[in-house]
């Protein structure tokens, strides 16, 4: 479902630039507004989502596609923990359709996916690897690296039990914007993947905002 | 495939759970006793208990929604803890996770222990609780699950049907070890199962030691992309003798 923001991006209270490759692992007060930018299309926004007060407590795609009783995200969207709460809200997306089934890439996964001989490509697991290596108050390891959302990504289930990658439904300037109902760290890696459509075969930068 | 030596086979109540090391070249069949049974199964690598199943790399390694014959189950280190080598059923899902306390006692209302003894609502995510933490892991280490027997289609907007009476009696579902894996698993009801009664579904299932892997197997030849999981698999094996086969 498309719906519009009504925020300013000169009211945003943060904003930063990551370039494809790069991780974001910051926190979201509870009440603020996140908004993740494709600045130029077809990029592909790798995500998590954790309680800042107990990581232990995260975004779970099973609950999420459950409780809603569908598999894509858009505007409206429940994200849900694996306790069963509410995380954040999707509030307002110009994109219309996100995937939660397709995970993450990582250089394992690119082994089976692609070829052995791409398993030093850069991949978003390795991202979050080093995020969590990083950024180590926050507590995190291996463990905490679970089932994300693909924001900007568009991976249709067929009738019969298919799942197919299509080319992004996203372009330049496209947004989704998410409200936390608790604090949140946000952890994205901005997907480096080159063997895939996903990104339309070409890594581009994201813009992350923060409104209060 | 040719029926190989039964090693074992022992009876899982439904609204259970249990936990089993099971080894390389063994196979587990699950059997569905009544039908409309439901197994949640989660997979783990002994050695290594970060090496966990990854229902996403699944999915999308072998460009799939449902699971079913020729799948095979990946970790997320890019290797196959088991491949699906005879299915009765035809579909099996992986994303909708488990119920919990709050949802069985909402669906069916609250049957506890103290009341009800071993005839008490047990939910699928205390059980996996339970298995895990025999293991020294816990809620961050649950990862999506498999649901055998259980069947949600996807229409074109992208809505969950879960579909009812699935399974019938006697179908079964075969899974042949690639590596040594602790697999935890429970006969909780599907979280979107919508029978008015707690469905308390028993199952049979049966070890076997497994038929070689060879050139023509279905597995190993459904996607390119498994192939390549093999490899991985033989990677890992290196030097550990009796894997000469992939």
């Amino acid at each position: 479902m498309i719906k519009r923001s009504q925020l300013q991006a000169e009211d945003a209270v943060a904003r930063e630039l990551v370039p494809a490759g790069d991780y974001y692992m910051k926190v979201v007060k509870a009440g603020q507004t996140v908004r993740i930018l494709d600045l130029e299309g077809n990029q592909a926004a790798d995500t998590l989502f954790y309680n800042a007060n107990d990581p232990s407590e995260r975004y779970s795609a099973m609950d999420t596609i459950r409780e809603q009783g569908n598999v894509y995200l858009t505007a409206g969207t429940k994200l849900i923990s694996n306790e069963g709460n509410v995380m954040l809200e999707i509030v307002a997306d110009t994109c219309g359709r996100h995937d939660t089934l397709g995970g993450a890439c990582a250089t394992e996964s690119n082994t089976v996916r692609y070829a052995h001989d791409k398993k030093c490509m850069h991949a978003c697991r390795d991202s979050w690897m080093l995020a969590v290596a990083e950024n180590d108050h926050f507590g995190m390891s291996k463990r905490d690296i679970t089932h994300n959302i693909n924001f900007f990504m568009n991976v249709p289930v067929t009738a019969e039990g298919g799942l197919t990658f299509a080319d992004g439904i996203s372009a330049a300037g496209k947004y989704v914007e998410l409200r936390a109902e608790m604090d949140v760290i946000v952890l994205i890696s901005n997907c480096p993947q080159l063997n895939n459509p996903c990104n339309g075969y070409n890594p581009t930068p994201i813009e992350v905002l923060i409104w209060n | 495939m040719t029926e190989s030596e039964l090693l074992y086979t022992d009876r899982l109540s439904g609204g259970c759970h249990w936990s089993l090391h099971v080894r390389r070249g063994t196979s587990l069949r699950l059997i569905d006793i009544e039908g409309g049974a439901n197994v949640a199964m989660l997979f783990y690598n002994p050695e290594n208990l970060l090496e966990r199943y990854n229902a996403p790399d699944t999915l999308k390694c072998q460009h799939t929604f449902k699971l079913t014959t020729g799948n095979c189950l990946y970790s997320d280190m890019g290797r196959i803890f088991c491949s699906i080598v005879a299915d009765t059923v035809g579909w099996h899902e992986t994303v909708c996770g488990n119920t919990t306390k709050t949802m069985v006692a909402k669906k069916w209302g609250e049957h506890n222990y103290q009341q009800h003894r071993n005839e008490w609502y047990q939910n699928g995510y205390n059980s996996f609780l339970v298995e895990l933490a025999k293991y020294g892991l816990g809620k961050r280490d649950m990862a999506a699950n498999v649901n055998f027997f259980s069947k949600v289609e996807v229409n074109d907007e992208g809505n969950l049907q879960y579909v009812a009476d699935h399974s019938k009696p006697d179908d079964y579902v075969e899974l042949r070890f690639e590596m040594d894996t602790l697999v935890m698993m429970h006969t909780c009801p599907h979280p979107l199962n919508p029978a008015s009664d707690y469905p308390r579904k028993p199952i049979w299932y049966e070890i076997r030691q497994a038929a070689e892997v060879t050139g023509d197997d279905i597995c190993l030849n459904s996607r390119p992309e498994n192939a390549r999981g093999f490899q991985n698999n033989h990677l890992y094996h290196l030097g550990h003798g009796d894997c000469e086969h992939d």
